[in-house]
């Protein structure tokens, strides 16, 4: 088995504000952008996969692709993840050959957009939609309190998660916010949902990025270096926040990252760079934990001590992520894409030479979690 | 002004928001291994035994988390910043949920401070909602 590579990554022109663009529409330019980057046409495809709306049939259509091969795992933010995961069983089992991957959402402005609308009768709309629940802001945050309280978090060290990703973003052009924040900053803007303050939230964009995922036999075949995927995972957890285990660790981040190392063969000394889908400030801190840098409790001093940002031993979220850089709304696409740029050495913010990148994952906030595991050499040689 | 959400109870919720329209917190654990457990669910989420019963729950509960949310959904207007919490029954269980008799505020809100369920009526159901325990209710 030679395991899979990612031929091709590419986001749409722009992220950001992007009106004139219709949810498929930033698919379809993703999917180009993506293809031109593998130096493919859309007759080299023969699989495809992306989220229910507009879904594999309606982006394949549009493309005037057939494929033989379809997935349209919809999990939330870290579906691609997923998908890259089942595309590559999909390949090792020659069900495709060439598979893209597409993700485009008018986040924003809200141009050709599913609705967001939970039924009053679904097991959300009976048990936390009736208390004021708005959208992951009122629901994906309210772990922290627990998580602070039990490890001895301060507000301080939350708000710097913010400082510290900015740093990286105000090296990346494209990133929305890229002026220098303090933690007074992040403090002093306004709270949204106590203890979060705006600064501590990911941002609400338009944007796509798409993928192309074929077998490593071919590597050396396409204009770019070849991003080797070494290790998945997927897991999940339950549906309702206030119905996790454990408030203060991510069972789905934690099995997830378990299996992605074992299958790589890595350990986390071996990883250089590091994508953890930061939609709100908590998360990266969860993220950490789960796959086991640090011990529980540790990773807010952690990054506060300056250690995942610009010139730190751990370099994480080095496009600025979801709270400088872009959130569409399901922003694992552009954790992938950031890791491919890094491990082929065309980042904006390039850190030195990253052999291995780990990216982690999460959906419907803590409902789900993939992670990859990419290397710049194929799993033999990049164990050794 | 919008309305609140209001829950559409379904066949196998439908004793949970009977006991809260009869003022009782019934919720459900498992015969085989005695796993008291919610939400609503034929199965038990311990063992996967099917033999599970109702019961009424104490009422009593402590403060899990919460956030204190300044962007009112609709229904809310009036309310904001207001908390949504989670809280942990006695019995084990945990539920989202509002705060009532106590003022919204991180200095009133104390992680572990005792609760107890109470009532409030929504359109055709009633909600739990949980308030300082030894507080009128």
């Amino acid at each position: 088995m030679s395991g899979v590579i990612i031929a091709g990554a590419a986001e749409t022109d722009q992220v950001g504000k992007l009106p004139g663009h219709s949810t498929l529409q930033l698919h379809l330019e993703s999917a180009l952008n993506a293809l031109a980057d593998a130096g493919l046409t859309t007759k080299d495809i023969d699989g495809i996969a992306t989220v229910s709306a507009p879904g594999p049939v309606q982006v394949a259509h549009s493309l005037g692709i057939t494929p033989r091969w379809m997935d349209s795992t919809a999990v939330g933010g870290t579906s691609f993840l997923l998908h890259v995961r089942h595309a590559a069983a999909a390949i090792e089992a020659g069900h495709a050959s060439i598979v893209l991957i597409t993700h485009g959402e008018s986040g924003r402005s809200r141009v050709g957009a599913a609705r967001r609308a939970q039924a009053p009768a679904s097991v959300h709309g009976q048990f936390e939609a009736p208390f004021g629940v708005l959208g992951p802001v009122t629901s994906f945050t309210l772990p922290a309190l627990r998580y602070m309280h039990d490890f001895g978090l301060t507000h301080e060290q939350l708000a710097y998660v913010a400082v510290a990703q900015r740093r990286w973003a105000a090296k990346n052009p494209r990133a929305l916010y890229r002026d220098p924040i303090t933690i007074d900053d992040v403090l002093a803007s306004r709270i949204v949902a106590y203890p979060f303050h705006l600064l501590e939230c990911c941002l609400v964009t338009d944007g796509g990025g798409a993928l192309i995922v074929t077998s490593a036999d071919r590597a050396g075949d396409f204009p770019k270096p070849a991003v080797h995927v070494l290790g998945t995972g997927e897991s999940s957890e339950t549906p309702l926040i206030s119905q996790m285990a454990d408030f203060t660790e991510s069972l789905a981040f934690r099995l997830a990252g378990r299996a992605a190392f074992a299958e790589a063969g890595i350990t986390t000394a071996d990883v250089d760079h590091l994508m953890i889908y930061d939609a709100f400030a908590h998360v990266p801190i969860y993220g950490l934990e789960a796959l086991g840098f640090v011990a529980k409790g540790e990773a807010g001093p952690f990054i506060a001590d300056g250690n995942t940002e610009p010139g730190g031993s751990l370099p994480l979220n080095t496009n600025g992520g979801g709270m400088s850089y872009t959130h569409t709304g399901m922003y694992g696409m552009f954790a992938i894409t950031e890791a491919v740029r890094q491990v082929r050495g065309e980042a904006a913010a390039q850190v030195a030479g990253p052999e291995i990148s780990v990216v982690l994952g999460n959906g419907g906030m803590f409902a789900t979690a993939g992670v990859l595991v990419l290397g710049r050499q194929p799993r033999d040689r990049a164990s050794a | 002004m919008a309305e609140k959400a209001v829950p559409v109870p379904t066949p196998e919720t439908q004793p949970f928001w009977d006991g809260c329209a009869a003022g009782e917190l019934r919720i459900q654990h498992c015969l085989d291994c005695g796993e008291a457990y919610f939400y609503p669910r034929p199965v038990c989420p311990a063992c996967g035994s099917a033999d599970v019963e109702w019961f009424t729950a104490s009422g009593a509960a402590t403060l899990y988390s919460y956030v204190i949310s300044h962007r009112p959904a609709p229904g809310f207007e009036d309310e904001a910043p207001y908390a949504i919490a989670v809280v942990e029954l006695a019995e084990g269980p945990r539920m989202m949920t509002n705060l009532t008799g106590v003022p919204n505020t991180p200095e009133h809100l104390v992680l572990d401070m005792p609760l107890r369920v109470t009532f409030e009526r929504r359109g055709d159901v009633s909600l739990p909602l949980f308030a300082p325990a030894g507080e009128s209710t």
